[in-house]
């Protein structure tokens, strides 16, 4: 069970670890990036809470080992805001209260994140659909709802 | 949870992706987009010693036709092919049934060929492979080798394939104009597995039916095909067709399981409504002119 290097580019900065080839891809965030806003729910692809982008593509951060990414390009939730200035999805998850206790949060940030730029303009059922891989268990999702059609008018 | 301990290849062409599996030290499985093998691990409802990673094999994506076939590399994402006008044009079907799978996250790193091979029941990939007659292309230590979809599909997540063999493509006949096609299935929710699902094709020709492509999921241990109602199709224009008593006719001999999701009699029922949806929207595709 050798351990393997593996070398990417998270939120535009190099970084390399060896890894168990089990690891996966939220755990070397959190652990070996020291990100720790990409959140792990369900750990088996249910819940979305540990969606990322590789390569510019939403996906589930615990189906996918850290071995399979390797020279890949990853963002996570720490990579949004520049500067300290939040995204115009961030914006409307706050201005529409899209969050409560914030768990689900980066997941859907990420995924809304991915899903209005390949879709700027989404009716309510599309907004819905793309919502529907991502879970929350407090706010409710009207307020997320509305969230995304804020920031795609934004 | 965490999956247990297993090592890692990642080769970069399918003679190698073979030699990995076949290697004998001990039990080793293809990790393709592993939005079901990942959980199964991470579950440990199964465990490996290695996993051969297809990723890097470049050969086995992207989407090409020639000659009336569509020919989809195993590793294809299905978020590719959901979007490929290609696709869309060559073999609806297919595109129509990749929305229905998962979330688009889960579509992003799912492959069309992983779902073909994983043969989950209720998928929708497999159905539509067996319903267009999908020949499959697999290499192996002896080379490589064709199998129909029909040979393919033999228990639930069994298939055809032997233990080194990796699936490399997926051949799809172009039916061409005249045809409509159309995906139906019930499930609790948008992405969960269906309780039962009917996708379809039909071909009309001077004002009749001369092809007609049923298959079923979440209906039996494996994908099935609605023989008796392609049959009693062909031939009939379609404003003659009785489609309530073809859905009935679809789901005659199946044995759909019985579970703590739904009766086997309310999959049957359901199934029946879902083929005649299915068969009225594809048959007014294909006679839109």
């Amino acid at each position: 069970m050798a351990d393997i290097p593996v070398s990417l580019t998270v939120n535009g900065v190099a970084h390399e670890a060896v890894v168990e080839p089990r690891k996966i891809l939220a755990d070397l965030l959190r652990e070996d990036c020291r990100l720790t806003g990409t959140h792990i729910g369900c750990e088996h692809g249910v819940c979305g809470a540990c969606t990322v982008l590789v390569d510019g593509r939403a996906v589930r951060s615990c189906l996918v080992f850290a071995v399979q990414v390797d020279g890949s390009e990853v963002t996570t939730v720490e990579g949004l805001a520049a500067d300290g200035e939040l995204t115009p999805v961030q914006q409307a998850f706050q201005q529409e209260h899209g969050l409560q206790c914030g768990f689900c949060t980066p997941g859907f940030v990420m995924s809304v994140t991915a899903f209005l730029r390949d879709r700027p303009d989404p009716s309510d059922e599309e907004i819905r659909d793309a919502l529907s891989g991502n879970l929350c268990r407090c706010t409710g999702y009207q307020g997320i709802v509305r969230a995304v059609r804020r920031a795609a008018s934004a | 949870m965490k999956p247990a301990p297993f090592d890692y290849v990642a080769p970069t062409t399918v003679e190698e992706s073979v030699a990995a599996l076949a290697d004998g030290s001990g039990d080793a499985k293809v990790l393709a987009g592993g939005q079901s093998l990942v959980p199964i691990l991470a579950l440990r409802l199964s465990r490996f010693d290695r996993l051969v990673d297809l990723g890097r094999v470049a050969s086995l994506r992207g989407v090409s036709r020639r000659n009336g076939t569509l020919t989809v590399g195993a590793m294809t994402r299905q978020a590719d092919v959901e979007h490929d006008p290609a696709v869309a044009e060559a073999a609806p079907l297919l595109a129509r049934a990749v929305p229905f799978i998962g979330h688009f996250q889960i579509r992003n790193r799912g492959t069309v060929g992983g779902s073909i091979a994983h043969a989950d029941p209720a998928a929708e990939l497999p159905a539509v492979a067996l319903a267009l007659d999908a020949d499959l292309e697999v290499a192996g230590p002896d080379g490589t080798r064709t199998v129909a979809a029909r040979d393919f599909f033999v228990s639930m997540f069994m298939t055809a394939l032997d233990d080194a063999e990796v699936l490399t493509a997926v051949h799809l006949p172009v039916w061409g104009p005249g045809s409509g096609f159309a995906l139906r299935e019930a499930a609790r929710r948008h992405g969960d597995f269906a309780l039962a699902g009917v996708a379809c094709g039909v071909r009309v020709t001077d004002g009749r039916v001369d092809k007609a492509a049923i298959g079923l999921f979440g209906m039996g241990s494996t994908p099935l095909r609605g023989h008796a109602a392609e049959d009693a199709m062909v031939g009939v224009a379609p404003a003659d067709l009785d489609l309530d008593e073809l859905g009935r006719l679809v789901v005659a001999d199946t044995g759909p399981p019985d579970d703590v999701h739904a009766s086997a009699s309310y999959r049957k029922a359901t199934a029946a409504r879902l083929a005649a949806a299915a068969l009225r929207t594809a048959i007014e595709e294909a006679t839109r002119g």
